[in-house]
């Protein structure tokens, strides 16, 4: 460990290989992780062309422009790319290339394994779009329900195929994941000296250890029953067709804390350094996050109260209490900004509109849990609401205040503060305007997946506000795409710790060097930058000046709180 | 290293006691195949799950399971029984092949190697032969109803993890005639070894499930 951490700048092997050469076969982890980056934004603009397809579609009652069939085939595909080809590719290369920076290591444990799992996503991509060219891709849903999903083409079949091979592609992360945070954590930082990004980290790929398989046992016993004859499904063969819905919803619970706990993390990393603030209650933090991450596997038949086959007391009852470590995250976030100096930087605007939009989210979502609301509501656009409260407003603007906060340490470059308020103000007042009106017509009883609706009183209109918030947000991502197009052209102007951070990615260079440090400084409380700025006076009240004994240097801070 | 620290300038020189070095607990890649086992528990947790649905939702209305006419299809013969025995055997032969190598016996690690690895082979051969039988004899496939499907499709599975297994063996005996192992550097062969035993244990709990309780 100590070897590759304090290693000095290595010289890197300069062949006559060309600059192409050099990314199709890194196995650095931060290459990975830009190059994870950069697949995903491209699939986010893939699947947000086929939102704004849908939202014209649905802009006024009738059918304009998109037959039922196509319809179906665009939310499906809306749905699978968004979830496994943005937002989860998305996280993992966020999480490649911050996680061994923030532990001080050098490299991901398995760093070809690392490559691996990212070159099966642009694959399983390519599998899912193929069934354009087979004579329409899958039609049955992002959820896959039976029987829809037994029959139809080929498209299924790839879908399946897709699904199995992005699914292999998280394991293999998880575990390099895992096997990275127990082992390569540098001398002195334990685990719960952990940034909580790296916790966040942590408990998703304990999610994706134990959930993905399940769902990819679902996907072969599917394709069975496609190919082989099977009848997992087929109640004519004696199968079961909710059995599909208990296997993909055991996957799909834990699922959505994988999409939006490393968000959760990039929020708490953000709001202390643009608050001026330690952390408000790092110990709740991470006793929070892993008790979401637990309870998310007793939870999966909340999305199955109306099939009558599940205990609804029970799990509404533990849907409730997901509440409760949620909220110890919310109140925490408030008191770490409480009284603090806040930089209205865009990495702080992400984060507060993260805090603002995904406290509707889940309330809305709690909603859900009281079993006889989730009766009246069931498959209506009160549920696409809320799903897209807490992706849309959650894991986006997480996703988007991480780039923020993490681009300068990437790049070498600050994004236009000017540019990034634009699309902040445009994706806020887009997500907004897109997805509030679609909770009123969800009570009014519209219903999801379908290309036509009834010009009912309010509908039209509802409907019409929706659909320019779409464009709004898809407005929202010029800016991005012209700032981050123009800060890469222009001169490197940010220094290594260009927002005054606390963990160890802002002790090395920006961008950082092969192997990421020269030399590591003391870590001796979960904020090892703010130590090696203040001394260990910084942590109290500046009024008290502690009395530090003599002994373990890590007790001086306890002292000093 | 860390005596060379100093010379690096702002380097943690001095340990607090809270040191946590690679070379500490668990190897890496041994570490990595345990959590990557951990992820097959589920995927097979699937299966099993799949099949304890099936025959509740049969017995609870009143139903026979095995379903009617394929009672006796899955029987503890001659043919699963001796696979089952080898499979079992195998992980002792393993586990044999760890210790030779433990105390530097190359040789002896390699032969033990050699005899797990046509042990798995075997299994693979009188699987094949259970299949031959149960598909030509009783007509009996992956798409008899419910019971035939989950019979195909958890030894199968369970069958391609063999052959998993066996490809893993034969990369460690390649390596291990190579020469590559020694009593301190064998971290690959407790890696396979532990997917050999676990691939063992689920074949446990499959043939008491498949073949006694039904």
């Amino acid at each position: 460990m100590a070897t590759t951490t304090l290693a000095p700048r290595a010289a890197t092997y300069q062949g006559r290989r060309s600059w192409l050469y050099g990314w199709l076969t890194t196995t650095d982890h931060k290459k990975i992780g830009a190059m994870y980056i950069f697949t995903s934004f491209l699939f986010f603009i893939a699947g947000g062309v086929m939102a704004l397809l849908i939202r014209t579609e649905l802009a006024a009652p009738g059918v304009q422009f998109v037959d039922p069939e196509t319809y179906n085939q665009l939310f499906t595909i809306h749905g699978t790319t968004m979830i496994f080809l943005f937002v989860m590719p998305m996280n993992v290369g966020l999480a490649n290339y911050i996680v061994p920076l923030q532990i001080g290591a050098a490299d991901m444990a398995f760093p070809r394994i690392n490559a691996l799992s990212f070159w099966m996503i642009p694959l399983g991509g390519l599998l899912l779009f193929s069934g354009y060219a087979v004579g329409g891709a899958a039609n049955a849903g992002w959820t896959g329900y039976v029987p829809l999903s037994a029959q139809g083409g080929a498209g299924l079949d790839l879908w399946l195929m897709s699904l199995v091979l992005l699914g292999m592609s998280s394991v293999l992360g998880a575990i390099n994941f895992l096997a990275t945070i127990f082992k390569l954590r540098a001398p002195g930082m334990t685990l719960l000296r952990m940034p909580l990004f790296v916790w966040n980290t942590l408990v998703t790929s304990v999610l994706l250890l134990f959930a993905i398989p399940v769902i990819t046992a679902g996907l072969m016993m599917l394709f069975i029953d496609r190919n082989y004859g099977g009848g997992f499904f087929d109640p004519a063969l004696g199968g079961n067709p909710v059995l599909w819905q208990h296997v993909f919803w055991f996957f799909g619970h834990p699922e959505v804390y994988i999409l939006i706990l490393p968000a959760f993390g990039i929020v708490t990393e953000i709001l202390p350094v643009f608050s001026r603030k330690p952390l408000f209650g790092y110990k709740a933090f991470v006793f929070a996050t892993a008790s979401i991450g637990a309870l998310g596997f007793s939870v999966w038949a909340h999305h199955m109260f109306t099939t009558g086959a599940v205990y609804l007391p029970f799990f509404s009852f533990f849907t409730f209490l997901i509440a409760v470590p949620t909220g110890i995250k919310f109140f925490n976030w408030l008191a770490t900004m409480w009284r603090g100096q806040l930089r209205f930087s865009t990495p702080l605007l992400y984060a507060l509109g993260f805090i603002s939009l995904f406290l509707i989210g889940g309330l809305d979502g709690a909603f859900l849990a009281v079993v006889p609301f989730d009766f009246h509501v069931q498959d209506t656009y009160w549920v696409v609401s809320h799903l897209h409260y807490v992706l849309v407003a959650g894991a986006v603007f997480g996703i988007f205040a991480g780039l923020f906060y993490w681009f300068p340490k990437m790049t070498g470059r600050m994004l236009s503060e000017r540019l990034g308020k634009w699309q902040f103000v445009l994706l806020f007042v887009g997500t907004n305007l897109t997805f509030f009106p679609q909770h009123l017509l969800g009570l009014d009883g519209m219903i999801r997946r379908i290309v036509d609706y009834a010009p009912n009183p309010g509908w039209t209109e509802l409907n019409l506000l929706s659909t320019i918030g779409a464009f709004m947000i898809a407005a929202s991502v010029v800016p991005f795409i012209w700032n981050v197009f123009t800060t890469l052209r222009g001169p490197r102007n940010a220094p290594d710790d260009p927002w005054e951070g606390n963990t160890l990615e802002w002790a090395t260079t920006s961008p950082p060097p092969p192997y990421n440090f020269d030399s590591l400084p003391p870590i001796r409380s979960e904020r090892p930058l703010f130590d090696l700025r203040h001394g260990l006076t910084g942590h109290g009240p500046a009024a008290v000046t502690p009395q530090l004994p003599a002994g373990d240097p890590a007790d001086h801070r306890e002292a000093a709180q | 290293m860390t005596a060379e620290a100093p010379a690096m300038g702002m380097a943690h020189a001095e340990s607090d006691g809270h040191v946590v070095p690679s070379s500490q607990g668990i190897n890496t890649a041994l570490l990595g195949m345990l959590l990557f086992i951990g992820s097959e528990v589920m995927f097979f947790a699937g299966l099993f799950g799949a099949y304890f649905n099936a025959r509740a939702a049969a017995l609870a209305q009143g139903q026979a399971w095995p379903p009617p006419g394929l009672e006796n299809v899955i029987e503890p013969g001659i043919v699963p029984v001796l696979a089952t025995t080898i499979l079992i055997a195998s992980s002792f032969t393993m586990q044999y092949a760890l210790r030779r190598i433990g105390k530097g016996d190359r040789t002896g690690m390699n032969r033990a190697l050699a005899v797990t690895l046509i042990m798995g082979l075997t299994f693979l051969g009188m699987q094949a032969f259970d299949y031959y039988e149960l598909l030509v004899d009783h007509g009996f496939g992956i798409n008899s109803g419910i019971y035939g499907t989950l019979f195909f499709t958890m030894t199968g599975f369970h069958g391609a993890h063999v052959f998993g297994g066996v490809v893993g063996i034969t990369i460690i005996l390649l390596r291990g005639l190579a020469g590559q192992f020694s009593g301190r550097h064998h971290v690959a062969v407790e890696a396979v070894s532990a997917y050999w035993h676990f691939v063992d244990v689920v074949w446990i709990f499959l043939f008491a499930t498949l073949y006694f309780l039904k």
